[in-house]
């Protein structure tokens, strides 16, 4: 019986980008100095858990990949090597190159096998000490500790029979540029070794003196030796992927094992064994005294040695692939999250009350159905009891639902360490990250959406905020800057604000690049507000020059259409010198609203209760204008502005619209009081917002509507809108 | 039974087939009527008709978008088409109906209603003798209709739906200084 598996492939996926993604914070948090185990443990399981799930699948491109990783990783993680600065780099292209593998796989399309072939060299490159020329030196250490090989383990012979000496003898000769084809000499001997007992000989003779290596380049040969009773279509199998890319013989041995022998010098015709081993047993006397000892090789006939300078050279390889992939990874990992899953993970607490919650609506309405049955007037007290527990119910089976579709903002945080890390060690500046609120609970659909607006916000502070270490300094400021990425809720909103303290905007440059550009007139005077506001407009840029992080131009006015589209907005503010901070204010939900309904003439507003501080009844005693017009009033010592929803919304007023006679709402939009001069209070209700852009458009001053208990459809009061449109 | 199933695919078949002639050269429109003037909608984009209820009015819109009412959980706008076309306003009587429309494309559609003094017909119209709206100069706008028709000697003004229903978006620019 054959289980589709497919069906699981969502899954599959879903949990991988989830352990990538702990990989990848794993990695950020690593410190050089204080290397925490916990940390290296979360790692390893995030690498181990993929290749599991890949295995099963038959990703075995994904298990393969995942499993040099593994090993790696379980090295730093038994403390048998050394965490350094190279591998964590080597091991987040690694995390990048996997997603990318799996997001192929999951949209099924080809993978970039060239890629992933150079993320592997260079794993295991790092794997080898970050030295290609001990690599077969490491084979048996490796082997010994894989838990169990992914790959031909069902291949692999039980106990190869040590003494019986058959087996294959190999001649491997790779021509220079084996290693760009992405094909990797260590993996094979691996391979090999999981046939039989493996015995390399290398030949060392071709490598150039130091200063003419090129360390992509393969200078090394080798002779090996397998012994065990292995089919010949096994060897051959290893070496298919090479076939082209040099020179191989493979003859079987007889009874007796061949000497020990190295092999020609490398793009030559492979030379009778005899002829090299003399060359062999005396070192090139351009090499260098060897420093490298090969540890516990026991199976390696013949003593060998590297130059200690090879080392270096090795790691160009290392970066420099990192580097070419780098950017377009950025840019890839947040095309995946545009296509986000469809599909939500739920904490199972949240769903058993939601499930205890229709359980109690359940007995409710049943209970109501008996009242109901046979109902007179004696039975009144316990159907009313029963409707203010229905009541009750659904408003908690309302708020269950809801938190369903909640989830930490730190899904879209989490991302942020590694753009900051990456951008900044490429654009050469000291930047640190800081996170606040994480754990700021946002609806999901606006957790999808505002991942693009704040990776585009964050990249322009990165650019344009943060200065150089060297200006910092000379600012007098501390050489590493701060980027701030705050969460919180205010006012029924959650507000995002990417704080830094860098250099600021220059109010006097915006205006005069508007000018340049003929955005504004010369003569215009500007806020400071406004000012900032300039860098919202379509096809604004101050940046000297451009870069690939930002400063083309296109963009914030995106970002900013983006959070409205989402009903927020954006706010900057900004110091010279000192730092900018841009806040954008985000409703919490899309879907439900506690309002405080009122009326102005013979129409229903709702205001929404989270941003009413009070409604007063005043008497013209308290009122002042403001030369002639602005009408203010006091309240405990503050003047506050006072809007006439009658004028704003051109309706007739029902009483004289005196102030006596009316209800001033007091609220708060965006840190400004402001009052709004009602009719009356109607009441307090729980309100389902329905969008009016749906079949409609966006109203000023209005956020949404809703429908009221009689089917009429009442408008939402835009509060910060409204503010800003009655200041206008 | 066996003839009711019968019966049913000819139906089927015979609505395959008037749906083929469609596709051919005939479209089917609703008629209604402003004043003496006669209007025509394509039927497909008709989504029901409704009599005239009060709606609730939008602050600082132009005058012809009336307001938006419920429609079964969904905030429909509804547009006065006398006060689009500039025509003299009537009041709003027992005989007063909104015909409920669909507009946009495949990744959004849009419901809008639109008030007309009352619905006349369902006319099937051969696309061949489709005029073309005459221009009348600037003095009258001609951008809703697609083209005249003629039915029992009275002339229909077919509406170009997507048009109609496009409202002027607010104005970004202003809102953003």
């Amino acid at each position: 019986m054959s289980i589709d598996m497919s069906q699981f492939h969502q899954v599959f996926f879903e949990e991988c980008f989830e352990g990538l993604e702990a990989m990848e914070s794993g990695l950020l948090n690593l410190d050089m100095g204080d290397i925490d185990s916990e940390v290296i443990n979360t790692i390893f399981r995030g690498a181990h858990s993929i290749k599991g799930g890949s295995g099963t699948f038959g990703f075995n491109m994904v298990a393969d990949f995942t499993h040099v990783m593994e090993t790696l990783l379980d090295e730093m993680r038994d403390g048998r090597r050394k965490v350094t600065q190279n591998a964590i780099n080597v091991l987040l292209g690694s995390v990048d190159c996997l997603r990318e593998m799996l997001t192929s796989i999951q949209n099924e399309q080809a993978v970039d096998e060239h890629a992933v072939a150079l993320h592997k060299a260079a794993l295991e490159q790092e794997l080898n000490g970050g030295n290609s020329a001990v690599l077969i030196a490491d084979i048996p250490t490796i082997t010994e500790t894989e838990a169990k090989p992914t790959i031909h383990n069902s291949d692999k012979p039980e106990d190869s029979p040590k003494e019986a000496e058959v087996g294959w003898k190999i001649a491997f000769c790779p021509y220079l540029d084996l290693l760009k084809t992405g094909n990797d000499p260590v993996r094979m001997f691996r391979e090999l070794a999981e046939l039989g007992e493996l015995t390399a000989l290398i030949s060392i003779q071709d490598v150039p003196s130091i200063f003419e290596l090129d360390p992509e380049e393969c200078n090394l040969s080798w002779d090996i030796k397998v012994t065990g009773e292995i089919p010949e279509s096994e060897i051959r199998e290893i070496f298919n992927w090479v076939e082209g890319d040099c020179e191989l013989d493979i003859q079987a041995i007889a009874q007796k094992p061949a000497k020990p022998v190295s092999v020609a010098p490398k793009a030559s015709q492979p030379l009778p064994i005899e002829d090299t081993v003399e060359e062999f047993k005396e070192p090139d006397p351009a090499i260098p005294e060897p420093s490298s000892p090969v540890p516990d090789i026991s199976i390696l006939a013949a003593p060998l040695e590297l130059p200690k300078a090879f080392d270096k050279p090795e790691e160009v390889p290392v970066s420099r692939t990192r580097d070419a992939i780098k950017l377009p990874n950025v840019e890839s990992e947040i095309k995946n999250t545009v296509a986000a899953s469809t599909s939500i993970r739920v904490d199972t607490a949240k769903i058993d009350a939601l499930i205890n919650m229709v359980g109690e609506v359940v007995i409710t309405q049943s209970m109501l159905g008996l009242v109901g049955e046979n109902f007179t007037m004696d039975k009144l007290d316990q159907l009313k009891k029963g409707l203010a527990q229905l009541e009750r119910h659904t408003r908690d089976l309302q708020q269950s639902v809801m938190n369903v579709r909640m989830l930490p903002i730190s899904f879209v945080f989490s991302r942020f360490p590694r753009l900051v890390h990456d951008i900044s060690s490429k654009l050469g500046k000291k930047i640190e990250l800081k996170l606040v609120g994480e754990n700021t609970e946002i609806d999901k659909s606006v957790v999808e959406l505002i991942n693009d607006p704040l990776v585009h916000l964050i990249r322009n502070s990165l650019d344009h905020g943060i200065e150089m270490p060297a200006n910092r300094l000379a600012a007098g400021k501390h050489e590493t800057g701060i980027i701030e990425l705050k969460a919180y809720h205010r006012g029924g909103h959650i507000v995002i604000e990417i704080i830094d303290d860098g250099n600021g905007m220059d109010k006097k440059k915006l205006i005069g690049k508007a000018v340049e550009k003929g955005l504004i007139d010369e003569s215009a005077v500007l806020t400071d507000k406004q000012a900032f506001e300039l860098i919202f407009l379509p096809g604004f840029s101050t940046a000297e020059k451009l870069t690939d992080i930002s400063g083309r131009g296109v963009g914030m006015d995106v970002v900013r259409r983006n959070i409205e589209a989402l009903g927020g907005n954006i706010e900057i503010s900004s110091e010279l010198g000192k730092g900018t901070t841009i806040a954008i204010h985000l409703p919490l939900t899309l879907a439900i609203l506690d309002g405080q309904s009122v009326a102005v003439g013979d129409e229903t507003y709702i205001v929404p209760l989270v941003s009413i501080i009070e409604s007063i009844n005043i008497t013209e005693k308290m009122l002042n204008k403001v030369a002639g017009k602005g009408e203010t009033f006091r309240l405990r010592n503050h003047y506050i502005p006072i809007i006439r929803m009658h004028k704003v919304f051109n309706v007739k007023p029902k009483n004289t619209s005196k102030t006596a006679e009316g209800v001033i709402v007091v609220v708060e939009g965006q840190g400004v009081l402001c009052g709004l001069f009602v009719d009356d209070l109607l009441g307090q209700q729980q309100v389902v917002i329905k969008s009016l852009e749906a079949n409609y458009r966006r109203v000023e001053g209005v956020s949404g509507a809703t429908i009221l208990g009689d089917g009429s459809v009442a408008l939402i009061l835009d509060v910060p809108g409204l503010v800003r449109f009655s200041s206008r | 039974m066996n003839e009711n199933l019968a019966s049913e695919s000819d139906n089927k078949e015979r609505d395959q087939e008037r749906y083929n002639k469609n596709l051919d050269n005939t479209g089917q429109y609703l008629s209604f009527s402003l004043g003496n003037e006669e209007y025509g909608v394509d039927i497909l984009r008709v989504q029901e008709i409704r009599s005239w209820e009060p709606v609730s009015r939008i602050p600082n819109v132009p005058l012809y978008e009336k307001g938006v009412v419920n429609l079964r959980g969904s905030i429909v706008p509804i547009i006065d088409l006398r006060e689009r076309f500039k025509l003299k306003s009537a009041d709003y009587t027992l005989l007063t109906v909104v015909v409920v429309l669909q507009t946009g494309d495949s990744k959004k559609i849009r419901t809008m209603g639109v008030v007309v003094d009352s619905v006349s017909d369902v006319i099937s119209v051969d696309f061949d003798k489709i005029q073309n709206a005459p221009d009348f100069g600037t003095k009258i706008s001609n951008e809703f209709i697609n083209g005249l028709v003629s039915v029992n000697e009275r002339m229909v003004m077919l509406l170009d739906v997507d048009k109609l229903l496009k409202l002027d978006d607010l104005d970004q620019s202003e809102f953003n200084q």
